[in-house]
């Protein structure tokens, strides 16, 4: 590799060619500031469009300042990040954004967490003297995602999120100059768009333009409501992810106090999604088999492969983008909706009260289970099987609302039935995670033979697409796997064009699978913390004592009890779903 | 042309256009069947002559009378009275404003007398319609030596040599650009041209597309045998289109006869171009924008380098020069480049064509050497100013560019003489202010301008602009402080200083150099609360005399929003506070008794 | 489906355009020329249908149809009234007219009479910097306009 030699605020550096001057004067400890710039390792989202002007530098010789994430090292530079001219600038530059910002920062979304309120900490802005105009943009408030681009800073990260990491086109820059902003076509609310609901856009904003939707106080509500038997679950991503917003560090598993503190917060039970994750892996372990049997009979009206669903964004996004393939991907519901209808109808009639006197609260790390909630067909007369979801950031929220200190809560268990869980059902929590567990479920009950080892780490990792091929005792299955959905395109495209011979295939939407989740604690760029995160999911699955679905009591007895078998009658009514053509087409 | 014994040419472009030389045309046609003299006399629709102010323009060849202001109506008698009676018609002559004197050649008039034409060269002189026009005059004969005498080195060693810098506003030497593309290893290559003409107040390159397209698909073509190219794009403003349509009609003329396509002169190489339209976006004359457009994509700049030289159009090396530049390349490959060098100023060679235009009065095309002065340009070309004003600034650059005043008169005009003393040579741009013009109010037209057309990339020009704007519109209402001064200096440099692009990183200069060379007149009004120039509606009073007011109260029955009271047959009086100086008053009053103070 | 209003005619004639064009993304913006030429403005459905054919995302060719000044999603008036702004004309008064048209038409920039007869718009420059100040009704171009020929030129459109 070419080195390049330069000095940055009279040290000397010495870089690979093709360095830029931010990560250059990173590696000798100097920390430019920066705001629009952002680079996800291991995913492909980078977001350098130069455009904020926080991060400029002096380059001798050159008759502007320099943005420092954007230009290259070169052979005898002189830079200079902190002279008079550049902290003059930077701060100017810093004060017209905040000159055209909502000055709402005590009641913001973001507060606390937003990177321009720590820039403006950082640089020590005390006031604005630019004042005039600001812009004002029509709100969107979706089921899932609010757009407050009052606040936006034109940083373009969720546009790069969007359309490239994504590929989901939703977003673009409009107008132009003062007027410009991030918005959908025509300024239309998001749920008319083909937005998948991903989240990746909320999780990288930097200000609070890009928010969830908060249903904690109705969470609250429906918890001090006498009538009301409250039921919540939490998603297997949420455990390894929860600590890191009471200071704990990433990839510190806090099942235990989680359960404590779900339990403070006065939820009647307390139950795992987890639980209802061994169960979609009964379900649609059980149609993989039944799909892959005829087709090695040869049944030609069997399309392969299966494709996951548990995904709520990627069922969003094949329904939009692909919906000629919507007869592909397995029709099990995921597991959130799957706890729903089981709470809703089993454990309803266990406890004796109408569904409609039972409210189930999903705690999730993403934002688009939020409208898969409120999907038409995961509904009964009106009554919704998941009444409210909300993200890891709300029961965060919530638990400090409830005056609970978190970090010295006990650790106490799930409560039963839907709240036991095996290793297989936590890594569903981590892209790969819903393969290997319905691998360890599909290949013992396919050969009748037990599993030689229980870690597939050729599934594991986080490269956007990847492929293995695992003997099922003689009978070579492909699998294909890929997170982010602009890499499920990738696949989607070699599946429609018959390029890919694959028997089933994991998509999960966002980048790392449900760790890296639209609803979990901001994670502003540091990609550390979604391996920290999946190392966790990983840990906990191998400290399970049972690690395969189908040998899950609960989800024996389950059967047993009510459901009769996997894709089963019942199991249809409850646990089975089937996607619709969103796509907008004109035809002429 | 030597078919036929007269030629008149009218002027076609779209100034005359739209003082109806079309109908002049017609009319002269008619006029020519009437005498039977179809075949001896040509009309002949040319390019801009230049001299717009006296627009529509007739010429007689091959005597050279020049007809101005012709009027459809004149079309007969120039055909009765010139052709057939060999009579000039006076009436239509040109008569100099100094000596009274009526003049026929255009040679002889002092707007023509200082001017060099080198890129504007056939325009007026040609019907650009007509290849063999062209042809005629040593049209395609550059591109032909270069593709049989010369290697690409040669002529890329030429071009260096001539000194021939960027005419669209940079001023980077052209014939390194091309080197440096050339270099560039890759598969394809493109050549640009640059038609995208934005500054409000310029029609350079429309002139030159108008009245001469084929000077520039040639040196396309040559640029394109330089660097390796097989294709050039002309990215052109979709609100020319009598230029498109010109350069539709040349691009499939030379077509037609092999200028462009494969085997160019018997030799390997091929080459064509393709028109890509703009849509009314100023920024995409910055080249990564152009670029950017072209693709389909929002007119918004790169960070540069990679310069389009290395990564351009498709991400292929792009070598994009503006239609001026390339219009100069025919004629310095024919006359060799130390005739070219020899015209000019040490650093900046040849010649620039400006757009003359503001209160001068001879608003027009012009083509000068480089290190003309610009008092020869507006005294002696433009005429001076109109209506006997005062000379008070000139602006060149359009919207990038800076406000010179009177000790700049005599500097000669060339790109580092303009830069240095905070304007800049810009595409040629130069509009003429008087006495009535203030300069707060013109900074801040600039930045409307600007405001308007930043593309919103870059926090500096997006929100920078915007305040400048709102102070500047501040102190023009009267309400700036000594303060706001010093956050506009501020915020100026800032935004210079920090922009991502080079509109945003010229923006302020009329700011600045309105601050500079008019600080008075900023004084005067955060000071004094006074527009010295009276343009500034807000410091506006308009005040009755109580001497000359008869009472007759028709100003107080005009007034819009009853600010004038008074008794019958007594002096009025106008409340300021409620006057909004519309001047409805002023106009009625028959007695001149109201002002404005 | 989107709710399409549109002539089917016209419709196809536009996907044969966008054909011609290859459907390739890097020609949008010729499509865009295209569709407006046809449609004389770009209504949504005409930027989903051109989003379609070119086969990029919508909010793509409506983050383009926003950046460009040339491209309208309104339609213009019978007669489209420009008042240039370009320096040459601001200088000799063109805001003086243009605040005349505001007034007789009761208008803003950018917007259509109701009866649909006139929009008002400013443009850049039209190059006919000799006659300033300039304004084009539909093609026709007006040189030196004052603020009292204002009236007169409405006059000659309004019969």
């Amino acid at each position: 590799m070419e080195v390049v030699k330069l000095t940055i605020d009279n040290k000397p550096v010495v870089v690979n060619k093709g360095t830029t001057l931010l990560d250059a004067a990173k590696s000798i400890g100097v920390n430019i500031p920066s705001l629009c710039y952002m680079k996800l390792e291991d995913t492909n989202f980078e977001n350098k469009p130069g455009g904020c002007r926080v991060c400029v530098v002096e380059v001798e010789g050159r008759r502007n300042l320099a943005p420092a994430c954007k230009t290259e090292c070169s052979e005898g530079m002189v830079v200079n990040t902190h002279t008079m001219r550049v902290i003059n600038a930077r701060r100017t530059v810093m004060e017209l954004i905040l000159s055209d910002h909502p000055f709402d920062c005590l009641i913001c979304a973001k507060s606390g967490n937003c990177e321009l309120q720590s820039l403006a900490q950082k640089l020590g802005i005390r006031e604005i003297p630019y004042k005039g105009e600001q812009s004002h943009y029509k709100g969107d408030e979706s089921p899932a995602i609010i757009r407050d681009m009052d606040k936006c800073i034109m940083c373009r990260r969720c546009e790069t999120a969007c359309n490239e990491v994504q590929t989901v086109g939703v977003l673009s820059a409009i107008n132009r100059g003062f007027n410009s902003v991030v918005a959908t076509a025509f300024e239309m609310d998001l749920d008319h768009s083909s937005c998948t609901f991903c989240g990746q856009c909320v999780a990288v904003c930097p200000t609070g333009a890009l928010t969830e939707r908060d249903h904690t106080w109705k969470v609250v509500d429906a918890i001090v409501d006498p009538k009301k038997t409250v039921v919540v679950q939490t998603a297997p991503a949420v455990r390894a992810a929860l600590g890191e917003e009471f200071g704990m560090e990433p990839g510190t598993l806090v099942t235990g106090k989680m359960a404590a503190a779900l339990r403070k917060l006065g939820f009647d039970f307390v139950f795992d999604t987890d639980f209802a994750a061994d169960l979609t892996i009964m379900e649609e372990g059980t149609e993989l088999l039944d799909r892959l049997n005829k087709y090695l009979s040869g049944d030609k009206s069997v399309k392969l492969p299966i494709l996951t669903s548990c995904c709520p964004a990627w069922v969003n996004f094949f329904e939009h983008q692909f919906p000629e393939m919507k007869e592909i991907p397995s029709s099990a519901k995921s597991p959130q909706q799957m706890f729903g209808a089981i709470a809703k109808s089993f454990f309803a009639d266990k406890l004796n009260i109408k569904r409609e006197d039972m409210v189930v609260v999903s705690v999730m790390p993403c934002l688009a289970k939020k409208f898969e909630s409120t999907r038409p067909e995961f509904s009964v007369n009106g009554d919704p099987d998941v009444n409210y979801s909300i993200s890891t950031r709300e029961l965060a929220a919530m638990i400090r609302n409830a005056n609970i200190d978190f970090a010295s809560l006990p650790d106490e268990d799930f409560d039963q039935p839907l709240g036991e869980s095996t290793g297989a059902g936590v890594i569903f929590g981590a892209t790969g995670g819903v393969i290997e567990a319905a691998v360890r479920t599909a290949y013992e009950i396919q050969t009748k033979k037990p599993l030689p080892k229980l870690d597939f780490t050729e599934l594991r990792g986080m490269e956007g697409i990847r492929s293995a091929t695992i003997d099922f005792d003689g009978l070579p299955i492909n699998i294909g796997i890929a997170h982010g959905l602009g890499n499920a395109r990738k696949l989607l495209e070699d599946v429609k064009s018959g390029k890919s011979n694959f028997h089933a295939i994991e998509i999960m939407a966002c980048p790392g699978g449900c760790i890296g989740g639209g609803g979990q604690p901001y994670h502003h760029g540091n990609m550390d913390i979604l391996k920290k995160r999946a190392a966790a999911i990983y840990r906990e699955d191998a400290e399970k004592p049972i690690r395969k679905s189908h040998e899950n009591p609960y989800i024996v007895k389950l059967y047993e009890e009510f459901l009769g078998k996997p894709c089963g009658h019942l199991s249809h009514e409850l646990l089975h779903t089937h996607y619709f053509d969103k796509q907008k087409k004109i035809e002429i | 042309m030597a078919k036929f014994k007269n030629h008149i040419l009218v002027c076609a472009g779209t100034g005359c256009r739209a003082s109806q030389s079309e109908l002049i045309v017609e009319n002269l046609n008619r006029a020519i069947e009437d005498n039977n003299l179809g075949d001896e006399v040509q009309v002949v629709r040319t390019g801009c002559f230049g001299f717009c102010e006296k627009g529509p323009v007739v010429k007689m060849m091959p005597d050279n009378t020049f007809y101005v202001q012709v009027t459809p109506a004149d079309a007969s008698e120039l055909v009765t009275e010139h052709i057939v009676k060999g009579r000039k018609v006076n009436r239509l002559l040109y008569v100099d404003p100094d000596s009274h004197k009526v003049i026929s050649d255009s040679k002889e008039m002092g707007f023509y007398k200082k001017q060099i034409r080198i890129a504007l060269r056939n325009c007026g002189f040609i019907n650009p319609e007509n290849v063999d026009e062209y042809i005629a005059r040593d049209g395609y004969a550059a591109l032909g030596k270069a593709l049989t005498e010369m290697t690409p080195e040669q002529v890329i060693k030429e071009i260096i040599d001539s000194g021939l810098r960027g005419r669209g506003g940079g001023g980077f030497p052209t014939g390194l650009k091309w080197d440096i593309t050339r270099k560039v290893k890759a598969d394809q290559k493109y050549v640009v041209c640059n038609a995208d003409e934005g500054d409000p107040g310029a029609f350079m390159d429309r002139s030159i597309l108008e009245g001469d397209p084929h000077s520039v698909i040639e040196a396309m073509a040559i640029n394109g045998y330089c660097t390796g190219a097989s294709k050039g794009l002309v990215y052109i403003r979709a609100e020319y289109p009598l230029a498109i349509e010109r350069l539709k009609i040349a691009i499939k003329q030379a077509r037609e006869y092999g200028l462009l396509g494969e085997n160019i002169f018997g030799s390997d190489f091929c080459f064509d171009i393709e028109l890509r339209y703009g849509a009314g976006a100023f920024v995409c004359g910055e080249e990564t924008s152009l670029i950017h457009s072209m693709e389909g994509l929002r007119g918004e700049p790169n960070v540069k380098p990679p310069f389009p030289s290395e990564s351009g159009y498709k991400g292929k090396p792009t070598n994009v020069n503006n239609v001026e530049t390339y219009a100069n390349i025919p004629v310095i490959l024919l006359n060799g480049s130390k005739w070219f060098s020899a015209i000019g100023t040490e650093k900046s060679k040849g010649t620039k064509v400006f757009a003359l235009a503001g209160k001068v009065n001879n608003v027009g095309l012009i083509e000068v050497p480089m290190g003309t002065t610009l008092r020869e340009v507006i005294f002696d070309i433009g005429g001076g100013i109109k209506d006997g004003k005062k000379f008070k600034a000139v602006q060149t650059g359009g919207p990038s560019g800076g406000c010179l005043t009177e000790k700049h008169l005599d500097i000669p005009i060339d790109y580092d003489s303009l830069l240095a003393c905070g304007s800049m040579m810009g595409s040629g741009g130069m509009i003429v202010m008087d006495e009535d013009d203030c300069m707060v109010a013109m900074a801040k037209f600039y930045l409307e301008f600007t405001v308007e057309e930043s593309c919103g990339k870059c926090t500096p020009c997006r929100i920078g602009n915007k305040r400048l704007h709102e102070i500047l519109e501040k102190i023009t209402q009267g309400k700036g402080t000594k303060e706001d001064l010093t956050l506009l200096r501020n915020l100026s440099y800032v935004i210079k200083d920090t922009s991502l692009c080079g509109l945003g990183q010229t923006s302020p200069n009329p700011v600045l150099s309105t601050m500079e060379n008019f600080a008075d007149e900023y004084e005067a009004h955060v000071v004094d609360g006074k527009c010295p120039a009276g343009q500034c509606k807000a410091l506006m009073q308009y005040v009755i005399d109580p001497e000359a007011c008869v009472g007759c109260t028709l100003c107080s029955r005009v007034c819009p929003v009853d600010a004038i009271s008074g008794e019958k047959k007594m002096a009025h009086i106008i409340n300021p506070a409620i006057c909004i100086k519309c001047g409805a008053c002023m106009e009625k009053c028959k007695f001149n008794a109201i002002s404005i103070q | 489906m989107a709710n399409i209003k549109l002539p089917d005619n016209k419709k196809k004639e536009l996907k044969e355009v966008c054909a011609k064009l290859n459907n390739d993304p890097g020609e949008l913006i010729n499509a865009l020329h295209a569709a407006q030429g046809l449609f004389g403005y770009l209504p949504a459905e005409v930027q989903e249908l051109v989003a379609q054919e070119m086969n990029v995302s919508v909010a793509h060719v409506y983050g383009v149809v926003t950046f460009y000044s040339f491209f309208s999603m309104t339609p213009k008036g019978e007669h489209p009234i420009s008042i240039c702004m370009g320096t040459a004309c601001y200088v000799r008064g063109a805001e003086k007219v243009l605040d005349e048209f505001k007034k007789l038409l009761n208008v803003k920039v950018g917007e259509t009479t109701p009866d649909g007869k006139f929009s008002l718009s400013c443009l850049r420059c039209v190059g006919a910097c000799g006659l300033a100040p300039v304004v084009t009704v539909g093609d026709k171009v007006f040189g030196r306009v004052a603020p009292e020929d204002v009236k007169t030129i409405l006059e000659e459109y309004n019969n």
